[in-house]
């Protein structure tokens, strides 16, 4: 038992807290979020220097061989950056999976340049009807010659405007809810048959909705075994979900930073209004919100890659409904406490607490996390 | 003890139904019940219809163009006009400025305001908040020197709500710096197009141009437009504090939210299911009902309780924190409803005319703007805090 940071994490953290402090203030980002991508180019060219992009990725795949820890340190700071930059998409779950599930050629094909920052990937597996259950899927990979064809639909693709690949999954075999018969491929987001409708998000990022119409795939377009990508698919997400609380709590501690200065500065009635009992408490509560917030990003981070499946879901939804309930809690109240400034767009509570929504709603809400932990639960 | 409405009321209702289903243009409801931005005429245009009716101003006594309404008769017409998507008709002039020219006003500011108010004329805005002076109103620094036949105001208002679309202000200002704070403070109409005004907008977190600040800079404001006495505006801001009733519980907007929430709930999947067929969803759907129920027979009893003459005591305090937190579970629901798509973000699917393609289902566009604008409701019209406070030493005498 162990909570410390090991001395080459920390000098991670340093790294990219610093980056954070000095290129990512708040105007900068607005900034970013303006361009027609919705993030820098130039940002992850950045990042890729700083090493960033290879944290977690083994070093014999050209990473430098961290785990989900490091992913973690990564993510509370570009939480509190509120970073634009297509982190999670294209390390976490799109390298992470080719890692897992990629042949010699996938891998050699795609992860150095990830790790150097020359590829961009999204990960289309949600849909429409889905929400959020990961066996619903009713895109289908049909075979054709020695490849296969894609008709479907993916809802919400994060990052799928910017990417140069999407990692995207099909039923080769089985009906829509079954665990069994889903594929993942890795489709060039150029290839014809593929159509993006873009948007913004409501925390100033980019998705999209992605229409595969008799998309065309080469053999080696797929990623994994064929009809066997749930559980790589589960456990993409189950990482994901450990990288986004680590992201909401940055985002947490940053908030209650902000509202206790503000608290402290703030006068009304000839004092300041954190001299007022009741707001105390509230800022208590949402500092006892994010103590256990960390507590729960580290037991995500922790559980991400743990070998056996349910204990693994176990922890990241325990942590996902935890971290959710309280981002939310700590996002509202911040607001809250800052009284009419808080709904304004020019002050960054608001952004944050708008990106604390939005990590909620992402590969599963509190609700959802909380079911799937209850439903292991009646399985103990 | 008796639930039910009278059949008197019960005739009103129906009276009250008919006549917005004949006069609600189908467009403006549609425009309220899909979330879409309203333009100032889609304001304008309802307030002219109910003023023909004699019915925009339903608690006005009848000397002054009033109905002539009970309060559960207003509160009935309030929710008709919700569940039908009129949009609300804003309390700036009728519910507030309104009443304090009643109360505080002469005869020649009645004669010449009340009626431009009641027709829709003009358009009035409030100048109370300042940055320095939110919860603690009577802090406002809003300098207004006595120079001949007029004032000379100087300052800024923040938190001005559609001020864009205003044709008048009216505000609180400093007349006098000695003595406690509360006593120096004068009631004003300002007229928008004097110089020296000017309305800067504020962008709220959902993107949208509801608020601004105003600044005054040497602004000329005629003597006869003082309310009341001067350094006695504190007396006029404390009587609009207690005289709104009807408004404050939104109980009319809540069902109309309900309403919709349900409909998401039946359309939006899960699994390929219904999400409503999700015991865990529709448990939390049940419960804010189940609330809302009791905010309903609250303000019945609240509004039954008191005469028509009687301003309501701290219960209203009550209703609004309830209100409030209600309205935001509702709008919070309807964002949870819809999952994953309460991420994209459309802004132009918020115009009325706008005919693409909607992202996810077509009523999906506004949703989680308006949860982000719905955290307003908390902090605006004196926060939860302070509405706490008032409960805490007016009821229980803490």
């Amino acid at each position: 038992m162990d909570f410390s940071l090991a001395e080459e994490r920390r000098l991670l953290q340093d790294t990219v807290v610093r980056f954070i402090a000095k290129e990512y203030t708040f105007e900068s980002r607005r900034a970013r979020s303006r361009l027609p991508e919705g993030f820098s180019r130039e940002t992850w060219k950045q990042i890729a220097e700083l090493g960033l992009l290879g944290v977690a990725i083994p070093e014999g795949d050209g990473g430098l061989g961290g785990d989900a820890i490091d992913t973690m340190v990564v993510m509370e700071a570009f939480g509190r950056g509120l970073v634009l930059e297509p982190y999670l998409s294209t390390v976490v779950l799109g390298a992470g999976t080719i890692v897992e599930a990629g042949s010699t050629e996938q891998k050699a094909a795609w992860i150095p340049a990830i790790v150097g920052g020359e590829k961009i990937l999204a990960f289309a597996h949600g849909e429409a009807a889905s929400r959020y259950d990961t066996r619903h899927v009713e895109t289908k990979a049909v075979k054709q010659g020695n490849g296969w064809k894609l008709d479907g639909a993916k809802a919400v693709v994060l990052d799928a405007p910017g990417a140069d690949a999407l990692i995207v999954s099909a039923r080769t075999a089985g009906a829509t809810g079954e665990a069994r018969g889903i594929s993942l491929f890795i489709v060039d987001a150029k290839a014809k048959g593929v159509a993006m409708r873009a948007y913004a998000t409501q925390d100033g990022a980019r998705g999209a909705e992605v229409k595969l119409d008799g998309v065309t795939l080469g053999p080696d377009a797929l990623l994994g075994r064929e009809g066997e990508a749930l559980p790589v698919i589960e456990r993409a997400l189950d990482r994901a979900n450990a990288a986004l609380c680590a992201e909401a709590l940055g985002i947490m501690d940053a908030l209650n930073e902000a509202t206790l200065e503000y608290l402290k500065t703030r006068k009304q009635f000839g004092r300041a209004i954190g001299s007022f009992q009741a707001l105390q408490h509230r800022m208590v509560d949402m500092t006892i919100r994010a103590v256990e917030a960390r507590s729960m990003a580290i037991v995500a981070a922790s559980g991400a890659n743990h070998a056996d499946a349910r204990e693994r879901q176990r922890m990241v939804s325990a942590a996902k409904a935890l971290v959710g309930q309280a981002g939310r809690f700590v996002g509202q109240q911040a607001i809250q406490l800052h009284g009419g400034i808080g709904v304004t767009d020019e002050l960054v509570v608001s952004h944050w607490f708008k990106r604390l929504t939005i990590i909620n709603a992402t590969y599963g809400d509190a609700d959802y996390h909380l079911a799937r932990f209850s439903d292991l639960l009646l399985a103990q | 003890m008796d639930l039910d409405y009278s059949p008197d009321e019960r005739a009103f209702r129906e009276q009250v139904r008919a006549f917005v289903g004949a006069n609600l243009p189908p467009a403006l409801s549609a425009k309220v019940h899909g979330g879409k931005r309203l333009t100032r005429d889609d304001y304008l245009s309802w307030h002219r219809i109910l003023a023909r009716q004699g019915w925009v101003a339903p608690g006005w006594p009848k000397e002054h163009g009033g109905p002539g309404w009970t309060a559960v008769q207003q509160q009935i017409f309030d929710d008709e006009c919700a569940a039908a998507g009129a949009p609300r008709i804003l309390p700036f002039g009728v519910r507030m400025v309104a009443p304090v020219i009643m109360r505080f006003g002469n005869a020649a500011q009645k004669a010449h305001f009340l009626p431009r108010i009641l027709s829709g004329e003009d358009w009035w805005c409030q100048g109370y908040s300042e940055p320095g002076a939110g919860s603690d109103l009577a802090s406002l620094k809003m300098r207004a020197e006595r120079k001949g036949d007029h004032y000379v105001v100087n300052g800024q208002k923040t938190w001005n709500t559609l001020g864009q679309y205003a044709d008048w202000i009216f505000v609180l200002a400093r007349t006098a710096t000695e003595g406690r704070p509360q006593e120096g403070i004068s009631f004003l109409l300002v007229d928008m197009k004097t110089p020296g005004i000017t309305v800067r907008p504020i962008r709220m977190l959902d993107g949208e141009h509801e608020i601004n600040e105003v600044w005054f800079e040497d602004v000329k404001v005629p003597l006869a437009n003082l309310v009341g006495e001067e350094n006695k505006g504190w007396t006029c801001a404390k009587f609009l504090l207690g005289h709104e009733r009807t408004g404050i519980a939104g109980v009319g907007p809540c069902k109309r939210e309900l309403k919709h929430l349900k409909e998401f709930a039946r359309t939006e999947r899960a699994s390929g299911r219904p999400l409503i067929e999700d015991a865990r969803f529709r448990d939390r759907i049940a419960q804010v009902e189940i609330e809302l129920m009791a905010l309903e027979v609250t303000n019945l009893r609240v509004l039954s309780a008191e005469g028509e003459k009687r301003a309501p005591g701290p219960e209203a305090s009550i209703l609004k924190i309830r209100g409030t937190e209600i309205q935001q579970t509702l709008s919070e629901l309807k964002m949870q409803a819809l999952g994953a798509y309460g991420i994209p973000y459309v802004p132009e699917a918020l115009d009325g005319g706008w005919d693409g393609d909607p992202v996810g289902e077509d009523y999906a566009a506004p949703v989680t703007g308006h949860y982000f604008n719905m955290r307003k409701t908390s902090i605006y019209g004196g926060s939860n805090e302070i509405q706490k406070n008032i409960i805490a030493q007016m009821i229980l005498g803490l």
